[in-house]
């Protein structure tokens, strides 16, 4: 059992906690465009003040809070719904239900983002629709639009908030629903004191599968957000592969990890205490 | 009740017409006479050989899948050891950051991950004179990432059946090892495998850890992609796209099949 424990802390040691060190290291260094790689070592501040004084990368930590928050919700409005069909289907439909909502993610993330560049773009599928059908004569584009940005998350990142919360609806007990319901409880009722608080640490779970990741989204704002949309993993990217200053690209990093250590931290522990084994249960 | 199952309908109808149809037009416009992605000219398979002919995009297809093949394996194999650890171990010093370090990677920013792990190799690079980056330095990058994801279908696995199969075997005087070998590995074989089959497939679509760590010489599959892809819609990226969910589609049966299969 020692060594069963000790290969994998050995290897995410060595490859996922060391690493970060050396980000902080390079992001507390200088830049140095001439040197290879480009970076002076050393002890200062200059890439941290930057972030947080200029106005552009303020403006990206503010977009990406905001997107990411924005389109966790709308993942959620649209996801809990599905989640809570899929639960409350026939039990032999449920496995075909719920492959439906895995099998995109399966696909791959490049591609489905891809597939809205051909809907949303000025001539595109959605515009010509909306052309044929006399909706609208002249719309706008929506590609290249922070609109586009929270869409292509939503749709991306839909299966995460589906599944976690498939999990605890699937185990409701539903015979709660109809004592509520012999108490003379009105459905709305009934969802809103039963299966919404029971359901809550799926939807916990789920939120935080989309937020964390979305915050440092980088394909999506790149391909469907233009020029307008500035979020904090583009910025990161752009700084280390377009302008190559390693220590601001670094101190990025550092600073989304902080900024998302607590939602990490919230979702391991849920991860932690999620399904107690089997045995446990049983006795 | 028929309000439910109207509500069910509608919810549903409406939740997967919005996963299915942009991949659905994608897919039907990889049969589009047009260069234009948007406007249908007609029926022709001439995209589907044109990228069949594309030397580029199949070597690199074949590098990605070399990739996606051993850092697969050394993702299940790393996961298999971490989901058994989590599952069965008892208390142990360091359990609370072991199941820190094995969960984090799965929803770290990837950017956050790309750039930490070249940092790595760039001071592996100047203290040990290597590895070089390229096929090695992605492999490994992507089986980081994907021990967080077989770890947990193991786990899941392991806490569905019965621990008393394994007390069994060591009360009728059977090693440890020997027990993990005859009882253990047989009952969670399906869910290695599937863990397996989605390391293999997150590897296949990795863009930016890739992007990071790769080298000069090396261009996997989605690196030519968002270059092609950043250009505008083509024609080409559609037919992979067709491919792509076809396949995608017969391994998630085929996984489904495995972990579902009575033991």
């Amino acid at each position: 059992m020692r060594y069963v424990i000790a290969l994998p802390f050995l290897w995410l040691g060595i490859f996922f906690l060391l690493p970060f060190a050396l980000v902080l290291a390079i992001a507390l260094g200088t830049n140095a465009p001439d040197s290879v790689p480009p970076v002076d070592l050393g002890i200062g501040l200059k890439s941290f003040t930057l972030l947080f004084t200029d106005d552009l990368y303020l403006a990206a930590w503010l977009t990406s809070l905001r997107i990411a928050a924005t389109s966790t919700l709308v993942a959620l409005l649209l996801g809990y719904p599905m989640a809570y069909a899929i639960a409350r289907a026939a039990p032999r439909r449920r496995p075909l239900l719920l492959m439906l909502v895995v099998l995109p993610f399966w696909t791959s993330f490049l591609i489905r983002v891809y597939a809205w560049m051909g809907l949303l773009d000025e001539n595109g599928l959605l515009n010509q629709f909306l052309r044929w059908s006399g909706i609208a004569a002249n719309p706008g584009t929506i590609l290249g639009t922070e609109w586009a940005v929270q869409l292509g998350i939503v749709y991306a990142y839909l299966p995460f908030m589906v599944l976690p919360l498939y999990a605890v609806l699937e185990k409701l007990d539903v015979s709660l629903l109809e004592a509520a319901a012999d108490l003379g409880a009105r459905p709305i009722a009934a969802f809103l004191t039963i299966t919404l608080p029971l359901s809550l640490p799926g939807v916990v779970a789920g939120c935080l599968l989309v937020f964390i990741p979305a915050v440092g989204e980088f394909v999506i704002p790149d391909l469907l957000g233009g020029t307008e949309t500035l979020m904090i993993g583009k910025v990161l990217w752009d700084e280390f592969f377009t302008n190559a200053d390693w220590p601001l690209a670094s101190a990025v990093a550092i600073c989304l990890l902080v900024l998302l250590a607590a939602p990490i931290a919230l979702f391991q522990r849920q991860q932690a205490r999620g399904p107690e084994p089997a045995r446990e249960r049983r006795r | 009740m028929i309000g439910r199952a109207r509500f069910a309908f509608t919810v549903l109808g409406f939740g997967y017409a919005f996963l299915y149809l942009p991949l659905a037009l994608v897919m039907i416009y990889s049969f589009n006479e047009s260069r234009l992605v948007t406007v249908w000219g007609g029926f022709s398979t001439k995209w589907w050989s044109a990228l069949f002919a594309n030397e580029a995009m199949l070597q690199a297809a074949w590098l990605s899948i070399r990739i996606a093949f051993v850092s697969a394996t050394v993702a299940a194999i790393i996961g298999l050891a971490a989901g058994y650890a989590l599952a069965r171990a008892p208390r142990f010093p360091g359990r609370g950051l072991f199941g820190s370090l094995v969960i984090a990677p799965m929803v770290m920013p990837e950017v956050v991950m790309g750039i930490s792990m070249l940092l790595l190799f760039v001071g592996a690079e100047r203290m040990f004179g290597g590895p070089e980056r390229g096929f090695l330095t992605i492999a490994i990058a992507h089986a980081t990432f994907s021990i967080a994801f077989v770890a947990i279908v193991v786990q899941a696995r392991l806490a569905d059946f019965d621990h008393s199969l394994e007390e069994a075997a060591m009360d009728l005087g059977a090693t440890p090892w020997v027990t993990f070998l005859t009882v253990t590995l047989p009952l969670i074989a399906p869910a290695v495998a599937s863990g397996w089959l989605l390391a293999f497939t997150l590897s296949l679509d990795d863009l930016i850890m890739t992007q990071f760590v790769a080298g000069a010489q090396s261009q996997t599959l989605p690196m030519r992609v968002y270059s092609s892809v950043r250009l505008g819609v083509d024609p080409q990226i559609n037919v992979l796209a067709t491919v792509i969910v076809v396949v995608a589609a017969c391994a998630l049966i085929f996984s489904g099949w495995l972990t579902r299969r009575k033991v």
